[in-house]
């Protein structure tokens, strides 16, 4: 391929390519170089007419140097980002079983409703009289996620899961403070297999993590709890159902005991969609919970954000509930705003981000409850949780399982005691399914154990996907047990790129593109 | 139901094949008491059209920006997204994929986050962009727990011109963190005198231009006056488009550059989601939050692109991490960066110089209506007016008339006894006929 920049490695130069092309594509298969190696500085997609001439009010700060942003005409910008997109994976492309992550199927019609006018073309601070309906949206999303988790109030405002934590864990710090056990109780217990963002929220506000080591059977025993009880202890942040994929069978009896040592108990709801409509976390002692949107209401993970994480709060921290907040007043609705506005009892902690978070992402959700129902999220849980184990038992013989073959949730986990002598790694296993036309699992997380695989088919796989996906996995198994190394330790060998030096991206960042050397200089 | 392809003869089958009876006895591990027997208090499925008419009937009672001559801002702005932009963006490829963990099957994420990273550094002025937060609000709350880690000092001052809800999720962190927070009084004429809070206990200033209430501010002496005492300069923006035509932030020194890029690429969307941009000097990266694409090369040396530097990040460090931040807002970056290759250099200044034209005139027009008093010297799409009367109340009754006027700064700041004091922003989706219909409501109310 013609490099215009005059660099080693152009993009998709592929060298050991059997029937090299001239243009280096590969049919469908299209090299894209960067936006700066295609754009001109004088090109515009957008017509717009120059205005009038008039006085400017800059104040003499106008800008004089050039920026260096180049453009791309309306033809070239859509085949720039097309071409881009074939590069990429996604839900509607095959499964996707990335555990704890939840990819299940993104209906348009939650983008149709997110796109109403009503919705995506009216402004956070127009007056309240004009938002009615979306003040209706959001109380509504908000009485259905009360109502599924049995809590008493819920912050809607968090953009993401660690966000949620964050307000919870600011929730939880606010009522400590306001017990005047503020200086004393600063430590949080987490359990060795949280999502790291626990362990980093709780530090975030000062708070001590004390980690709650894994057991055996991959499960917290209420007795580590209660050994590292304490009147220092604020809360214990426990992921339910946890992310071994497995249920908390104590999480009564941990909750119990948090609440009688004066502490709370925070629940990463990251795996919420296994029990939704089955069980409901106010039932169980929860204190405070983050829902992710974008994993347990399908709304879209677009490559990583925007997510949106609402916080369900128990009666003992509704209070502290951050503005805003959106009250039933006389029929109508009103927006809580300002701390002091919060009227009775309420003394909320302040406030997570400007305006009032992740609307469009609240229709989505609430778009994709509607359509479902109570009875359709049930059977949505329900068949997250059976395509789950039916992945367990069709490779159990196969694979390992580091807690035994027993039942599981939406996820199974597996480690890699399977791939002992084998020369075969967890990322060489990710690196074929790549190949076989699958996004592989989730690879060594949980961290309670070695080398992990962890699948989430989710509810969205019908049989006859999961089938093959299962023989796939069964005949890369068999190839690494006997001997087939090549298939692993080099692949993909199909994808857009071959493995990819990462090491090298972190050892010397190139984090932008940079204009290439003038040719005298680079050809130093 | 419809998303659910499994049939009760698919079920029996796979519960057969695990070995169990019934579902339930994959529910094992919850304590029966607690399985709950029936489907929860809620309305059971409905098909498309229900769900459509449900929420179309909930759109309808809101009155949307296009509708109606539009002039509200503090914040988040009323621009033209061209229609390419929403295409594309619903690409399933895009939509439904994850965070790039697997970059071999990922590279056109990765790519666009790269040329994110590039357009954002050269918007900014700076040598490192990241690859977006959530938003401005919550980026400006990471740079100040940057700024403190960079300087080990602990205090920030926040410029009276920093949008309020900015200052809100400022104050909330570092009351949370028992970090010190000198927030300054409101500053309608954008004159406060930010250099004298600046002394050797100072981790930061948080300066806001064009601030809240429409002024443009000159970064560089602030800049300098932080750098002698050993702190750093935040300066965060709210209008991204304004950066077409004003001095970069980073060509007046700042150290950390935040802002809102709503304006490029996203719809007003009630307040989010939105994309957070994030740039620093090269010097600062290790203590950069949020997610960075770097370049690097595959096993047969072609370009490729990669997540990278994530020792700094959460599912790494956990609680010695630099930020509990675990995701960025993709999508919405994605829309930046389309609209921003659809503009253009040339596209973007020449918008840029109509949002700020488009002003212009609005202010001109409003300075002749009785009882309106424009207070700004400088501005670029959006000023502050002094009106005869309070502002809330009018803006309800321009609302009744079918016009948007504005923000009423009492909204933002209640008790600050600025209560005739209303901020109004006019982009290129302002006609004439929106400005004479807001002047001659204006003309009535008043």
């Amino acid at each position: 391929m013609l490099n215009r920049q005059g660099r080693p490695s152009s993009a998709g130069q592929a060298g050991t390519t059997e029937h090299p092309t001239f243009t280096g594509n590969k049919a469908l298969a299209q090299i894209e170089p960067l936006l700066f190696e295609i754009g001109r500085y004088d090109t515009t997609g957008v017509d717009l007419d120059e205005p009038e001439d008039f006085k400017p009010r800059l104040g003499g700060l106008e800008r004089k140097e050039a920026i260096g942003l180049p453009g791309l005409s309306e033809p070239e910008t859509m085949r720039h980002y097309v071409r881009l997109s074939q590069q990429n994976y996604g839900i509607d492309t095959g499964l996707f079983p990335l555990g704890s992550c939840t990819m299940k199927h993104n209906a348009r019609l939650n983008e149709r409703m997110a796109r109403l006018p009503g919705f995506s073309d009216v402004h956070p601070l127009q007056p309240v009289s004009t938002v009615q309906g979306a003040l209706e949206l959001m109380n509504e999303l908000g009485r259905y996620l009360v109502t599924l988790t049995n809590m008493t109030a819920v912050a809607l405002s968090p953009k993401a899961g660690a966000h949620g934590e964050l307000c919870g864990m600011m929730a939880i710090k606010a009522a400590i403070e306001a017990k005047g056990e503020g200086k004393t109780r600063n430590v949080v217990l987490v359990p060795d297999s949280a999502h790291g963002t626990n362990p980093a929220t709780a530090a975030l506000i000062g708070f001590k993590v004390k980690p709650v080591p894994a057991r055996e059977d991959g499960w917290v025993h209420v007795e580590d709890v209660k050994e590292r009880l304490g009147p220092d202890v604020a809360a214990i942040m426990l992921t339910n159902p946890n992310t071994c994929g497995l249920f908390e069978p104590q999480v009564a009896e941990i909750a119990k005991a948090i609440h009688d040592a004066g502490a709370y108990f925070y629940c990463d709801g990251a795996n919420f969609n296994a029990i939704v409509g089955k069980a409901k976390p106010g039932d169980l002692g929860v204190d405070a919970m983050h829902i992710n949107l974008h994993k347990t209401f399908s709304t879209p993970h677009g490559g990583g954000g925007p997510g949106s994480g609402p916080v369900v709060l128990s009666e003992r921290l509704a209070p502290f509930a951050p503005v805003p907040f959106v009250r039933v007043k006389d029929g109508s609705f009103e927006l809580v705003e300002q701390n002091n506005e919060a009227g009775g009892t309420a003394a909320p902690f302040g406030r997570m981000t400007a305006f009032h978070g992740q609307m469009g992402m609240y229709v989505r959700a609430l778009s994709y409850m509607l359509s479902h129902g109570s009875d359709g999220m049930k059977q949505a849980s329900e068949d997250a949780v059976l395509n789950a184990n039916y992945i367990r038992a069709g490779l159990a013989d196969l694979m390992s399982l580091p807690f035994g073959n027993k039942p599981c949730m939406h996820e199974v986990l597996f480690d890699d005691a399977w791939l002992k002598d084998t020369g075969v790694t967890t990322l060489d296993v990710a690196k074929a399914m790549i190949d076989e036309g699958y996004h592989p699992m989730t690879m060594y997380f949980p961290l309670v154990v070695h080398g992990a695989m962890l699948i989430e088919p989710t509810e969205s796989e019908s049989k006859a996907s999961l089938d093959l996906f299962v023989a796939m996995l069964r005949d890369l198994a068999m190839a690494a047990k006997n001997g087939d190394k090549e298939r692993f330790t080099g692949a993909p060998y199909h994808a857009p790129r071959r493995r990819l030096d990462e090491t090298r991206a972190a050892r010397s960042p190139i984090l932008k593109w940079t204009p290439p050397a003038p040719v005298a200089e680079a050809a130093e | 139901m419809r998303y659910l392809p499994l049939s009760d003869t698919d079920r029996s089958e796979m519960l057969a094949r695990i070995g169990v009876n019934t579902v339930d006895d994959l529910f094992a591990d919850v304590p029966k008491s607690l399985l709950l027997r029936e489907p929860v208090d809620l309305p059971r499925r409905k098909g498309e059209l229900e769900v459509e008419r449900i929420l179309s009937r909930m759109s309808a009672k809101n009155i949307s920006a296009s509708s109606v001559p539009f002039f509200v801002g503090a914040g988040a702005y009323k621009h033209h997204v061209p229609a390419t932009v929403d295409h594309l963006i619903q690409r399933s490829e895009f939509l439904t994929s994850y965070t790039p963990y697997q970059p071999e099957i990922a590279q056109g994420t990765l790519q666009y986050l790269f040329e994110f990273q590039t357009q954002v550094a050269a918007l900014t002025g700076m040598e490192v962009a990241n690859a977006s937060m959530y938003d401005g609000s919550t980026g400006t709350g990471e740079a100040v727990l940057m700024a403190h880690r960079v300087t080990k000092r602990r205090k920030a001052v926040l410029s009276g011109g920093l949008h309020p809800h900015y200052a809100d999720v400022v104050r909330t962190l570092s009351e949370m963190s028992s970090d010190d927070v000198v927030t300054m009084a409101p500053d309608v004429g954008g004159t406060e005198d930010v250099l004298s809070q600046i002394d050797d206990s100072v981790s930061c200033v948080v300066v806001q231009s064009p601030d809240v209430f429409g002024n443009l501010r000159d970064l560089k002496p602030i800049a300098d006056k932080a750098h002698q005492h050993g702190a750093l300069l935040i300066a965060v923006f709210t209008e991204a488009v304004s950066l077409g035509l004003v001095k970069s932030p980073g060509s007046q020194g700042a150290d950390i550059v935040v802002g809102e890029g709503q304006s490029i690429g996203n719809a007003l969307n009630f307040g989010g989601p939105y994309v957070g941009l994030f740039a620093t000097q090269s010097k600062y990266l290790r203590q950069m939050p949020g997610r960075l694409c770097g370049e690097t090369v595959d096993a047969d040396s072609n370009r490729g692109f990669v997540l990278t530097l994530s020792t700094r990040e959460q599912h790494i460090r956990r609680d010695k991490a630099t930020s509990n931040i675990c995701t960025n807002s993709g999508l919405c970056s994605l829309a930046f960066t389309i609209h921003m290759t659809l503009l253009g250099e040339a596209g973007l200044s020449r918008l840029a110089r109509i949002n700020h034209a488009n002003a212009v005139k609005l202010a001109d027009q409003l300075a002749s209506v009785k009882g309106v008093e424009v207070l700004n010297k400088t501005f670029f799409n959006e000023f502050t007016l002094r009106l005869a009367k309070p502002a809330d109340e009018v803006v309800e009754r321009l609302a009744e008339k079918g016009v948007l006027a504005g923000v009423p700064v009492s909204r933002l700041l209640p008790g600050a006894g600025l209560d005739n004091l209303l901020l109004v922003a006019s982009t290129e989706v302002n006609t004439d006929d929106d400005r004479a219909a807001l002047a001659a409501a204006l003309k009535e109310v008043l």
